[in-house]
């Protein structure tokens, strides 16, 4: 990278409402041949600039070889996430990126895949269900874990569905606090794992969401005879560049950025739920 | 970082008299000369138009959380050890544009790069842990993982004069790291002070082309002799010192000691360390209100990891306390780096000890967080 690295002025094609404080933006480069599908693999991210207001790191949802669009699912949360959700079909943001290293989905390919998230942790690997879906022989089983909070809370609920009804695909949701139509567990999602069937030597196991959800998941998953290098993780930590240089996403001697957010366990197990780091 | 020995410097003679032929040379390349000047109560780099402008006698005293300007008789000008700015600023700006942003009439915005502001500096007194500071400065901005042109412009722009240190602050420590203080490496012509005059000789290219413009004379056995016996005498002097050995497995090892603790009760979490610190990176983005009608500029702002904000993430920060932030502070710089740059991130400037209004010494945290139990 020798080029001062700009934003590229992207425009607002479609807005979608998920839940109320949850919406999807997808967008198109004002600047690329119109044919030219977005460049990345799912687990990277962008940082997406709102005019006048600021910069945030956004994984991107869809699938890469979407052709002209790419989509960000975000949680209304402060300034800027605030201000996205006031965009509208033909405004503008500034998108710098794909950055980061995303899931390691050529090793994956030929074994079972178990995808366990949690609250928006999902956004992470939304991208990673579209990838196997529409690759679907590449791939053994599917298994996909999603806890939320609160009912309400979960997003993609006819997707979820949909999902679920595809061929070797076994989707189970949580919520800690249901409500009457909710027909998913009640609890934690970790305890999904339960009622799950795992072939620990042919299983890739890629989690995201609160690092003690994580935590608490990776424990069960060694218990259950999965070795370090099929665990995967995806982290967050504060990010201002998206490129090694600002030293906010540090944990430990590794930079989010950079050197995730997708990570293997082992690479971060020595850091991991360490208070403070 | 061995110091060079003397004689591969193969230094010349140059009378303190004649000291101004180094001023007008640079002067024809077009370099401006910042030096050594007392400017609010501390010695700082600012321009010096000739060599009447070198003060002689310039120094200070500095100690835990202490800096007092002292003036001596005789005739150096080198005898001050590192004010609190050093060459950080000159590269890495506290404060920069990165980029404007404007709609366009069709919508579309339109992003410009702010061309950087590099002029042409020779910087006159560049001492060994600044320079070992910025050679790690480089491969932060410079290296593999992200190239900053607005860096490399300033940097390239730079002329660096090395000065060898013959005298060490109470501060001070560079020879337990390595760093200092004696020249080593990354400076374009190095000085040795005498009475009389200095030992100069080229780093690079660049160097050699002013040396050559220089009236030297040869250097003698006594000046020689003497310039090597002043860097040794610093480096002897230092109380002062931190484990040469690798601090990464000692310090991730301990992670919960109590020590940590202690020393949040006195760190105010003011950042100064991280600020005056040669190698300190950390800097936060922020949108503003540009000139023009609609336009923005992107802002890069030096931060530090003692701000709660610096680890915010969902509404709270990662790192929320003192003692954990200090933590972050050493286990990154002493530990992580070995990592990230493959090496420690400490100089041993001392500027962290005499700029901390608390008076924390690292040297002395450090010491009693690892003891004796370093790697090798
Ligand atoms: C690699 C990565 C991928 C991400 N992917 C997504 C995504 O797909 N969808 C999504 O909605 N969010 C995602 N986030 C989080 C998102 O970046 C933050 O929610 C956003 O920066 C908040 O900005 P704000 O201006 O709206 O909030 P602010 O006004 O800055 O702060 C409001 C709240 O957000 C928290 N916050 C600030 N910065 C961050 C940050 N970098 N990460 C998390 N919380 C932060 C603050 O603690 C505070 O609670 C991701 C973060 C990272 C690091
Ligand atoms: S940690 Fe302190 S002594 Fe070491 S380089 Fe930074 S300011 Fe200087
Ligand atoms: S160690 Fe000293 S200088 Fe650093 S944050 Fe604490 S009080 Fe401030």
């Amino acid at each position: 990278m020798t080029r001062p690295d700009l934003p590229r002025s992207a425009r607002v094609d479609q807005r979608v409402v998920e839940s109320p404080t949850i919406f999807t933006l997808r967008l198109a480069f004002d600047d690329a041949a119109s044919d030219a599908p977005c460049a990345f693999v799912p687990g990277q991210f962008n940082m997406v600039w709102l005019p006048g207001v600021g910069e945030v790191a956004l994984s991107i949802v869809s699938d890469p070889a979407d052709e002209h669009f790419f989509d960000h699912t975000v949680r209304r949360v402060g300034r800027v996430t605030t201000g996205l959700d006031r965009l509208r079909p033909g405004d503008r943001v500034g998108v710098r990126g794909p950055f980061g290293h995303g899931w390691p989905l050529a090793r994956a390919e030929g074994n079972d895949l178990l995808l366990l998230t949690g609250g928006l942790g999902c956004a992470c690997v939304v991208s990673v269900i579209r990838y196997v879906l529409r690759r679907r022989q590449r791939f053994g089983r599917l298994v996909i874990l999603q806890g939320v909070r609160h009912a309400e809370d979960l997003i993609w609920r006819p997707q979820y569905e949909a999902w679920g009804r595809a061929p070797g695909t076994q989707v189970l949701l949580a919520a800690d606090a249901a409500t009457r139509d909710w027909h998913g567990a009640h609890g934690v999602v970790v305890d999904l794992l339960d009622r799950v069937r795992l072939d620990p030597r042919r299983t890739i196991a890629m989690l995201c969401g609160p690092e003690l959800m994580l935590i608490a998941a990776i424990a069960v998953l060694r218990g259950r005879g999965l070795p370090d290098d099929a665990l995967w993780l995806s982290l967050e930590r504060n990010m201002q560049c998206g490129h090694g240089r600002c030293g906010h996403c540090q944990i430990g001697p590794l930079r989010v950025c950079t050197d995730g957010p997708v990570f293997s366990y082992a690479a971060v197990a020595d850091h991991l739920g360490v208070h403070g780091v | 970082m061995a110091p060079v020995p003397m004689p591969l410097r193969n230094p010349g003679f140059l009378p303190r008299h004649a000291f101004q032929a180094l001023f007008d040379a640079l002067h024809r390349r077009g370099w401006r000369v910042l030096g050594p000047a007392v400017g609010e109560r501390v010695v700082h780099f600012a321009e010096l138009a000739s060599a009447a402008d070198l003060q002689s006698g310039l120094g200070d005293v500095q100690s835990p959380g202490r800096y007092r300007l002292g003036l001596s008789d005789g005739p150096r000008w080198f005898d001050w050890t590192v004010g609190p700015d050093g060459l950080k600023p000159l590269v890495f700006p506290p404060r920069e544009v990165l980029w404007r942003a404007a709609p366009a009439a069709d919508g579309r915005l339109h992003f410009t790069a702010e061309p950087p502001d590099a002029p042409r500096l020779a910087v006159l007194g560049a001492r060994a842990c600044d320079l070992a500071g910025l050679a790690l400065l480089d491969r932060h901005f410079l290296g593999d993982v992200a190239f900053d042109p607005g860096y490399a412009a300033r940097r390239a722009a730079l002329f660096l004069i090395g000065v060898d240190c013959n005298r060490s602050g109470a501060t001070c420590f560079c020879a337990s790291t390595g760093d200092g203080p004696a020249l080593a490496d990354g400076y374009d012509l190095g000085l040795a002070e005498l009475d009389d005059g200095f030992l100069a000789w080229p780093g690079t290219a660049a160097g050699e082309a002013v040396v050559a413009d220089l009236p030297l004379t040869e250097a003698s056995p006594t000046h020689l002799g003497a310039a090597a016996e002043a860097t040794r005498g610093a480096a002897a002097a230092q109380r002062r010192a931190l484990p040469s050995r690798r601090l990464a497995s000692a310090l991730y090892g301990a992670m919960h000691h109590d020590r940590w603790a202690a020393v949040a009760a006195r760190c105010l979490g003011c950042g100064n360390c991280a600020m005056v610190c040669p190698t300190c990176f950390c800097h936060g983005h922020c949108t503003e209100d540009g000139a023009g009608a609609g336009e923005a500029i992107q802002v890069r702002e030096w931060d530090t990891c003692f701000d709660p904000a610096h680890s915010r993430l969902h509404g709270a920060s990662v790192r929320d306390g003192v003692a954990v932030r200090y933590r972050q502070w050493v286990t990154h710089k002493l530990a992580g780096w070995h990592a990230q740059f493959g090496r420690s991130g400490c100089v041993g400037c001392g500027r962290c000890v005499t700029w901390c209004p608390a008076a924390i010494d690292l040297t002395a945290e450090v010491a009693a967080i690892v003891g004796e139990t370093g790697d090798d």
